[in-house]
């Protein structure tokens, strides 16, 4: 093109500059409003016009992952000063730290939180690993009843999962899966398998099959080729199902709600179920639901190259 | 270096047959081209003996050992293909090592960096070492592709179409390179081609395959020459042979529907040749002359010049036939000339088989 623009071309860039500003703006808002909320002192959080510009704190960072009791009194100004600073926030809301000897008690939020990470990863990795090598074998080999055996793969997507959630409780507590690791993680997999399969079956079929039978010939084993060429090339195609499958193992709520409720329990059902009665802390529930959003806004970030070519793929391939 | 022998390959898809019985013998240190249209079983062929196939019935032998049992990476063969046969992630010389690599025949790594300069050398991509293959043209692609296959010192070099995707200046080059490069190794190279040109230029033997058949086997001379029946006749030359429907009346070629007579004499002549039984005659165009005494007038039809000659087409009736002249040939369109043919050049093949009557007989 040439470099001279024409004041319509550059009128058109305006409006289209305007238009991603704005859509921005859309879109960003609610996690703006979210992150904020973190930060508030408590008396602001409900304040109506909303508070934009504030003196920012950690303060519900810090109730997020203390167990805490309401006092009656006021605090002893010698605890006070020997407290470190924030528990002196703590004790500015009229509340205190509980404790077991010098040990301070954190919340249920940690573990939940952990708990979302274990099932999250792990479903994740098996999800996308089993869907990798099905999709491979899928692609390369003659399969009898292939279309058959994919089109029932897809179908275990067409029910609404929460269709069969009574049933399922029912099974998993009788073979004592409910609240547990590994009861989530199998739910998951089995969510997320036959996306897996079916997006990396996509990717798996634009790898030219030459790549591999150039490698056999040169004298490696199918297994060999497979994680020196394939697995490469692939990789494009794992992370974009990778972040698909993360997003989803994270964010599920139905099944998390009935099957778990304390050892297991995910981050989703957890952080409503604190809002409780009474007037809620907003300010806690913001921080716990601000953490929840960074470990996905993180990997979607590293991954976002391969996402970008991941989702055009084929049409910027040559 | 090996000798390789196919018996009475037969190879289904499905429903669809790719070969069907087919023979084939490659000798030790032989360039052997496979020359057929696309779909004729080429790839599959090339690919049986690669073991990336299994053939439905017959034996493949390598070096008199039948390999049915051994997997592509036993086989010791080198492949290059008409594209993708590097890896995009690799640089050159990451790709010209790959092949010593392997568990089953990993070599020490001073070997290996030996092999890898002593390639590049030769195929002059020394330069090209550190550089990604996405960043190659065509050509040095494909030297790149060949040098992955000379590093390991194979048994046999298959080649599946090298040069098709190459544009002509190149093809011709690289086609030197690897006639050049084959007698250098000594070693025993099957090229699989639908272009008869690389096929009369490179090989010591060529196989014509069609539809699945090996329909000859000979010298490019002998193909040339003496085509085994009318689809080898019209598949190899450039322009083609011409095929004319004729008969053979008293040693002279009589063609049916305008009646002009030729004659036909010496080598072309057999005994078999029954009077008066439906003829194709075979005459290449280099064999046909025009001269102001010469018996059969025609009409130019048609002039294509290619600098060193002219191939004038002629039109007797119905009858199209095509003529190589030199350049200096002075000829226009709708002119009427005479004509003529070597005699002794004439193919006479079965109308009803299509198979020449040397070969018949």
């Amino acid at each position: 093109m040439a470099a001279v623009r024409t004041s319509s071309e550059v009128a058109l860039n305006r409006i289209a500059i305007v238009a991603v500003l704005v859509a921005t703006l859309v879109f960003l808002a609610p996690i703006y409003w979210i992150a904020s909320t973190a930060f508030k002192p408590k008396e602001l959080a409900v304040s109506v016009p909303p508070t934009v510009l504030f003196e920012p704190e950690v303060t519900p960072f810090v109730r997020l992952f203390t167990k805490r009791v309401q006092m009656q009194k006021t605090v002893d100004p010698q605890v006070y000063e020997a407290a470190p600073w924030w528990e002196k926030r703590i004790y500015d809301g009229g509340e205190r730290v509980l404790k077991v000897g010098k040990d301070v008690q954190l919340s249920q939020y940690p573990d939940r939180f952990m708990n979302s990470l274990i099932v999250a990863v792990i479903s994740t990795v098996l999800a996308v690993g089993m869907g990798t090598f099905t999709a491979y074998g899928f692609s390369r080999f003659k399969i009898a009843g292939e279309a058959d055996l994919l089109f029932f793969i897809l179908s275990t997507r067409m029910l609404p999962p929460v269709v069969v959630a009574i049933p399922m409780f029912l099974m998993y507590r009788a073979v004592g899966l409910n609240d547990s690791h590994i009861g989530l993680i199998i739910l998951y997999v089995a969510f997320n398998l036959s996306f897996s399969v079916w997006l990396m079956k996509g990717f798996m079929d634009e790898i030219p099959k030459e790549y591999e039978e150039a490698a056999l010939v040169d004298g490696y084993t199918r297994m060999q080729a497979f994680f020196k060429i394939v697995l490469p090339e692939a990789a494009t195609g794992i992370a974009a199902t990778a972040v698909f499958c993360f997003i989803t193992a994270w964010n599920e709520y139905a099944f998390a709600l009935i099957m778990t409720n304390r050892r297991a329990q995910t981050a989703p059902p957890f952080i409503p179920s604190q809002i409780g009665s009474g007037l809620p802390d907003w300010t806690t529930i913001a921080a716990g639901t601000f953490l929840f959003l960074l470990p996905v806004a993180i990997f979607t970030f590293l991954l976002r190259n391969h996402l970008l070519r991941g989702v055009t793929f084929g049409a910027i391939r040559k | 270096m090996a000798h390789i022998e196919l018996k009475n390959i037969t190879k289904k898809f499905g429903s669809h047959t790719a070969l069907t019985g087919l023979n084939l013998e490659i000798a030790d240190g032989e360039f052997f081209v496979l020359l057929g249209e696309t779909g004729a079983g080429k790839t599959t062929t090339l690919r049986l003996i690669a073991g990336l196939e299994k053939p439905t019935e017959g034996q493949v032998f390598i070096d008199g050992v039948d390999v049915a049992a051994w997997g592509a990476a036993e086989r010791d063969v080198a492949l290059v293909l008409q594209q993708y046969s590097l890896y995009p992630r690799y640089t050159v010389r990451e790709n010209l090592e790959f092949p010593l690599k392997p568990k089953i025949r990993r070599l020490p790594d001073a070997e290996i960096k030996d092999r890898v300069a002593r390639a590049a050398r030769t195929l002059r991509i020394e330069h090209l070492l550190d550089r990604k293959t996405d960043r190659l043209s065509g050509g040095e692609m494909q030297r790149v592709s060949i040098g992955r296959a000379i590093v390991r010192k194979p048994r046999v070099f298959l080649m599946d179409e090298p040069l098709s995707a190459l544009d002509a200046k190149l093809r011709e080059a690289l086609r030197t390179e690897l006639k050049n490069l084959q007698m250098q190794l000594g070693a025993t190279f099957l090229f699989v081609t639908h272009d008869q040109i690389e096929a009369m230029s490179m090989g010591d033997k060529v196989g014509v395959l069609n539809h699945g058949r090996i329909v000859q086997t000979g010298t490019p001379q002998e193909i040339y020459n003496n085509p085994r029946d009318t689809y080898v006749a019209s598949f190899v030359g450039s322009p083609p042979m011409n095929l004319i429907d004729g008969k053979l009346v008293d040693d002279r070629a009589v063609m049916a529907p305008m009646s002009f007579e030729l004659p036909v004499t010496g080598g072309a002549r057999t005994g078999s040749a029954t009077d008066g039984r439906p003829l194709v005659f075979g005459i290449r165009p280099e064999d046909v002359y025009l001269e102001g005494g010469a018996p059969v007038e025609a009409q130019v039809h048609d002039v294509e010049n290619h600098g060193v000659e002219k191939i004038v087409t002629l039109r007797v009736g119905d009858t199209m036939l095509r003529a190589t002249v030199p350049a200096r040939t002075a000829v226009e369109i709708e002119q009427p000339v005479r004509f003529a043919w070597n005699p002794d050049k004439v193919v006479m093949f079965d109308k009803g088989s299509g198979v020449s009557l040397r070969h018949a007989g």
